[in-house]
């Protein structure tokens, strides 16, 4: 990644004017295309838009900060739980409420936020204890809490245990959800190029040399696995409220291993490379679920396998490395010279 | 997180006592003694394994010490982390260098400097709706940076990655770096190591300039005779982890413990 500095940019209000805009097309999307569209293409975007916001939140702790995490569906889940409790309970209590979809969609974004709150309040209580490990050790002990993340909602039965969780209101429109994709990629890309996030590069590039310079490396790691797990939450409430039923399966290790696929795919460090990665993947996923469907056999993890391994012999890197498209485009608005890192 | 150097008057930037450290059976420090005074320019020599390394890993919290003092302009050390020790005004280079590689150069200075006592610390939300103040912060701390790097002639290579830098702009770039912790006493792991003689004397001017116009305290080991003796005030001998001999450059040079340390002969005391 080319990292921005301020002096060639704007600040306040007028530095907003591309996320304005994104979020302006989308709404109108919402308004105008959305109905339009194929419900089965209407899904499959609906997915990627869940699985960008995931990998762009796990590339803040695997991809900017080293920590190699294998527990992100494990915050996924606790994010889609909470607000399908909540959302239910309501309903139930509350069922005039529903009748105003308006007031119904309000509620849902604080919802969200409560969410991803949620699973990143998990997020410290993974973190603190997992974060002296390093590397290998790290990687197992987050897949580990994410494994009991799962079980644990599996054995409570107010959320439905493993018969899991039905009629879960739908709430998660087009608009809201890809709202989320932009405040999501806004949020970790002006963070990752803050001084919180070069924290966490320094993290990345030598623990050792970044305590010397002052880095909090503790407070460093914890505070990337709470930005990335309280995303991971609010992707999980999406993702509950679209498909409208919640099972603790849903979260198992292969969800984790699908977004670390993502982020490794588009490159570890760069934000638009997970982007990419998480559309391509999802989109390459139901091309074939139907191949599978027509076959009977599971290609898909055979497939993903492969494009792996010929991914990592051709680009080890990943898709884009640690760029990011812009970096592409000649003349781009990121100048080479205000660049944390730049690349020949 | 205004200044919290000048609380005690005292005129020495560190103070080390008794300090030990033992590895298994191995003392690789015992008893050390340093003071080093305000502005004064210190050298650490001694063989290869001495234990030179040891005690600036236990001057900078990488290593807790069994036994022993530190104090750093009248703060206590010991048990302190390192990043702790560096806001208290002590930074360091490593002897095989560890700068943020795949960062430019300018990189690895803004992440020093996010650290300086008197750095500005922004929050998130300034930072995600990159606010005015913050903008002009980060504006003001990108040209403190460059005006370390010139100090060392990096200013113009501010862009470059750091591990594609010649080796001896890698270990310029390390002190620019310590220094923009906002430090005001710099550990220097042989900062000549791998120089071409005409490298080592421009460094010698750096290290000089640094201590005259940044007001900086140093403590540096090193294995060129020609710089340790050209710029240091006072020089400390370690051999096996003792220290043998403290002195001026004269005093060392013609000490024979030292001598016999450095050429080897068959020790006749202990
Ligand atoms: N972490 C460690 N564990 C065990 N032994 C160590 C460790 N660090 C240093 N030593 C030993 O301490 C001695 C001093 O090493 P060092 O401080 O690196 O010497 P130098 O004076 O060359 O810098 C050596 O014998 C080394 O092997
Ligand atoms: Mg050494």
């Amino acid at each position: 990644m080319k990292l921005l500095f301020s002096s060639n940019s704007r600040h306040g209000i007028a530095s907003l004017r591309n996320w304005i805009l994104a979020l302006v097309l989308i709404w109108m999307a919402h308004f105008f295309v959305a109905d339009e569209i194929d419900p089965y293409f209407f899904s499959i975007i609906m997915y990627a838009g869940i699985n960008i916001i995931l990998a762009v939140s796990l590339n803040v702790v695997n991809g900017f900060s080293g920590q190699f995490s294998m527990g992100h569906a494990g915050f996924m889940s606790v994010g889609g739980y909470i607000s399908a409790f909540a959302t239910t309970q309501l309903e139930t209590i509350y069922p005039e409420w529903f009748a105003h979809s308006f007031l119904m969609s309000l509620f849902f974004i604080f919802i969200l936020v409560l969410a991803g709150l949620g699973a990143g309040f998990v997020g410290i209580l993974v973190g603190l204890p997992s974060l002296r490990l390093k590397g290998d050790y790290l990687a197992i002990v987050t897949l580990g809490f994410g494994e009991i993340i799962r079980v644990f909602i599996l054995n409570i039965d107010t959320i439905g245990g493993a018969r899991g969780l039905p009629n879960i209101p739908a709430l998660s429109s087009f608009g809201l959800l890809y709202s989320w994709v932009v405040i999501t990629i806004f949020c970790i890309w002006r963070l990752v190029n803050s001084a919180q996030g070069r924290d966490f590069l320094a993290v990345r590039e030598d623990e050792i040399a970044a305590e010397a310079m002052g880095v909090n490396t503790t407070q460093a790691k914890v505070r990337a696995f709470v930005v990335g797990a309280f995303f991971a939450g609010v992707a999980g409430a999406l993702f509950a409220h679209y498909l409208r039923y919640l099972n603790p399966q849903t979260f198992d290790f292969n969800r984790s291993f699908e977004i670390i696929i993502m982020v490794v795919l588009g490159g570890m460090g760069s934000l638009t490379g997970s982007v990419l990665a998480a559309v391509f993947l999802t989109a390459i996923r139901e091309a074939l679920r139907s191949l599978q469907e027509l076959t009977r056999i599971d290609f898909r993890m055979i497939i993903y396998s492969l494009m792996l391994i010929l991914l990592m012999l051709t680009r080890p890197n990943g898709l884009l490395g640690t760029r990011e498209l812009i970096d592409f485009i000649p003349n781009g608005s990121r100048k080479k010279k205000k660049s944390l890192e730049s690349h020949p | 997180m205004t200044t919290l150097h000048n609380e005690t008057d005292s005129l020495e930037a560190l103070e080390v006592k008794n300090l030990t450290i033992q590895f298994g059976g191995l003392k690789a420090v015992s008893d050390l003694n340093l003071q080093v005074s305000k502005g004064m320019i210190f050298g650490l020599i001694g063989p290869n394994g001495a234990g030179k390394t040891t005690a600036f890993n236990m001057l900078t919290g990488v290593y807790r010490p069994n036994s022993g003092k530190i104090q750093a302009f009248g703060k206590n050390l010991v048990g302190c982390r390192p990043f702790q020790i560096t806001q208290f005004g002590v930074a360091r280079t490593f002897q095989n260098i560890r700068l943020f590689k795949n960062l430019t150069v300018l990189g690895n200075m803004m992440i020093a400097m996010d650290h300086h006592p008197e750095q500005k610390h922004f929050w998130v939300l300034p930072s995600l709706l990159r606010t005015r103040p913050m903008v002009e912060n980060e504006i003001q701390q990108e040209k403190n940076c460059l005006e370390l790097l010139k100090i060392f002639k990096l200013d113009t290579r501010k862009s470059e990655i750091a591990k594609n830098l010649p080796y001896g702009d890698q270990r310029r770039l390390e002190i620019a770096r310590a220094m923009a912790t906002g430090a005001k006493l710099l550990l220097l792991d042989e900062p000549a190591a791998g120089m071409n003689a005409n490298e080592t004397k421009l460094l010698m001017h750096s290290i000089r300039l640094i201590r005259d116009e940044y007001q900086m305290t140093i403590l540096l080991i090193e294995h060129d005779m020609k710089l340790v003796m050209g710029i240091c005030e006072k020089i400390a001998v370690l051999d096996y982890g003792v220290k043998i001999a403290e002195g001026t450059s004269s005093e060392i040079q013609n000490n024979p413990r030292v001598i016999e340390a450095y050429l080897g002969k068959v020790p006749t005391d202990e």
